[in-house]
């Protein structure tokens, strides 16, 4: 809780900067930023709409759009399905060859983490609020409207306020079944959904520096939770490494200044800390889960899925505790993995048929269960134990329905106890 | 937009969701006239059937956090709310909202001055928000020229429209 005064910049003021084609920016500047990646799932079908009531003819740059269409894949309804239609057309239309299609399709956040379509420097924006995620490769990474998306394909940049940054520096090491998402649900736990509102979360310090990128995806993606514009963690060697062989445009890596105003440090210390679970009805009612185990919590759904935590890491620790088990009597475990690509991994790996073998549904790669609106959907009074990011009412289904947000592992273990579980005691 | 906007008043909680709002299962549904039927579903299940144009919403902290559709406030619009005012907003629906048109204020305070059923006044350059039944107000800091700005010409669809015509007219013209 000790603001660093200095007169440096952090990594958000940085990026903005550069996009801003400004030398120096402070918090509360507006800077119209050129952006370098625009993201569209099926909420771009209504950008196409106001695109043209703009009088747009042509999209500014083909190669810096990317469209995945993850929510109802393949379309589960006929609305879904006028969604997809519109965005092909579109992209025909408009000459946009970057189109993560039925087949080929995955969560957009991962599409465009696994594809290196965001890199160090960036200014990314989608049209989900999760965009956030990216932001782990050292960018500013925003969710935006399917209007304001409209305005940039058409001019290729936007406007933003320059946020204030909330540094948030972890040491120590995670416990045995302690993960980054156990992390990141403390962090929501002490500042609120609303902690970081309008602000950047720059993420740093000796445990962030040893995560893996697909770790760094999982703290940077539920920033979003915490209300943040973006989280970020600043590139190092692990971004170069995971980013070399896929970038799909020139990096411009940036670091804060040693001396950069932070308007709050927060300091955590990760040695000793437990598994945590986000309960009913909001991410930020966050509790030791070892407390919450005693309650026993009885669950009815189980969901491995979600641009939080489906990436083939998550997937493997997850069968490896699967393994050699039975999903409980009475659960429905759904699993769920974040891409075609690690649907492929999972698949080779053996990883399908360990879950299946338990009795759980793998599915085809999308958002799945976590949005409630396409399967894996609650009725009134059921309790799910997920991995994904949101648990406030009606976000699975029905408004009643309860939602426990957890790690993977500690998902795994629920779905064998048939009960909230510490996933220690399994491994 | 007009400078003075006042209105019958709804009031929600603090952390109200987009979920709470539109609800994921209608996130499918394009037209605005269909969304209208179910907009606040799950926070304020009479709205949809009750509310009239140029009523207004006021919430308490965190309004409309969660997701980034655009169906939250494109409902709104459909029923023609007069102004959403809120304690504060998550900045996606902040964004969204102004950037359909919709006189969007984040006022201190705002919530535990109003009752369902209240008449709110707002005045948009004054930065002041009055409760005609009892009389209580709150102040705000106006809204910065650029985002009155896309209030005043009627959103970005529209505010774009301009640059373009300008940019093309600019392109046209011999140096």
């Amino acid at each position: 809780m000790n603001p660093s005064h200095g007169h440096g910049q952090t990594l958000a003021e940085k990026i903005l900067g550069r996009a801003g084609g400004l030398d120096r920016v402070v918090p509360g500047q507006i800077v119209e930023g050129k952006v370098d990646l625009a993201m569209m799932h099926e909420q771009g079908a209504q950008t196409v709409g106001p695109f043209h009531q703009m009088g747009a003819e042509k999209v500014w740059d083909p190669e810096r759009v990317v469209i995945a269409i993850d929510h109802w894949v393949p379309a589960s309804t006929e609305g879904a399905a006028i969604l997809h239609r519109i965005l092909r057309k579109f992209a025909a239309e408009t000459h946009l060859p970057h189109f993560y299609d039925v087949g080929n399709h995955g969560i957009c956040h991962q599409i465009l983490a696994e594809n290196g379509w965001v890199v160090p420097g960036d200014l990314a924006v989608g049209t989900d609020s999760h965009t956030n995620m990216l932001g782990a490769m050292g960018a500013v990474a925003a969710g935006i409207g399917p209007t304001e998306m409209a305005a940039v394909l058409a001019l290729g940049e936007l406007w933003l306020k320059v946020p204030p940054t909330l540094q948030v520096r972890v040491r120590g090491r995670f416990g045995r079944g302690v993960t980054a998402k156990d992390l990141v649900l403390r962090i929501l736990g002490e500042i609120k959904t609303t902690g970081a509102t309008y602000k950047a979360v720059e993420f740093s310090g000796p445990t962030i520096e040893r995560l893996s990128m697909p770790e760094r995806f999982t703290i940077c993606n539920m920033t979003t939770e915490m209300g943040a514009k973006t989280g970020m963690v600043a590139p190092d060697q692990t971004t170069f490494d995971y980013l070399a062989p896929i970038a799909k445009h020139a990096m411009h890596p940036l670091r804060p200044d040693s001396d950069a105003h932070y308007e709050r440090t927060l300091d955590i210390d990760v040695e000793g800390m437990p598994p945590m679970v986000a309960c009913p009805y909001s991410p930020d009612n966050v509790r030791p889960l070892p407390d919450v185990v005693k309650e026993h919590v009885k669950v009815d759904q189980v969901f491995l899925g979600s641009c939080t935590n489906a990436r083939i890491e998550d997937l493997r620790e997850g069968a490896a505790m699967m393994k050699g088990h039975k999903v409980a009597s009475g659960v429905r475990f759904i699993v769920s993995p974040a891409s075609t690509k690690i649907y492929q991994q999972c698949l080779e790996e053996g990883i399908i048929e360990t879950f299946t073998t338990a009795g759980a549904v793998f599915t085809n790669s999308s958002c799945s269960a976590c949005f409630g609106g396409n399967m894996g959907i609650l009725a009134p009074d059921e309790v799910c134990a997920s991995s994904s990011n949101r648990n406030f009412p009606g976000r699975m289904g029905a408004k009643e329905a309860r939602i426990y947000l957890l790690s993977p592992t500690a998902t795994v273990a629920a779905a064998i106890r048939g009960e909230l579980a510490d996933p220690r005691d399994l491994m | 937009m007009k400078d003075v906007i006042e209105g019958r008043v709804w009031v929600l909680g603090a952390d109200v969701d987009t979920d709470q709002i539109i609800s994921g299962k209608y996130l499918t549904i394009i037209d605005p006239n269909e969304l209208k039927k179910h907009v606040f579903e799950i926070a304020l299940p009479e709205f949809a059937a009750e509310a009239h144009a140029g009523d207004i919403i006021v919430a308490d902290e965190n309004f409309a956090c969660g997701s980034s559709r655009e169906h939250a406030p494109q409902a709104m619009r459909a029923i023609g709310v007069g102004a959403v005012v809120a304690d504060s907003f998550a900045r996606i629906f902040y964004r969204n909202s102004i950037n359909l048109g919709i006189p969007t204020v984040e006022v201190r305070g705002v919530r535990k001055i109003f009752e369902k059923g209240d008449t709110a006044r707002i005045e948009m350059s004054a930065g002041r928000v009055t409760n005609l039944r009892t009389g209580a107000f709150v102040t705000f800091p106006p809204l910065p020229p650029h985002l009155l700005h896309l209030l005043e010409v009627g959103g970005l669809v529209e505010k774009v429209r301009v640059e373009l015509e300008r940019r093309r007219t600019a392109v046209g013209t011999p140096p």
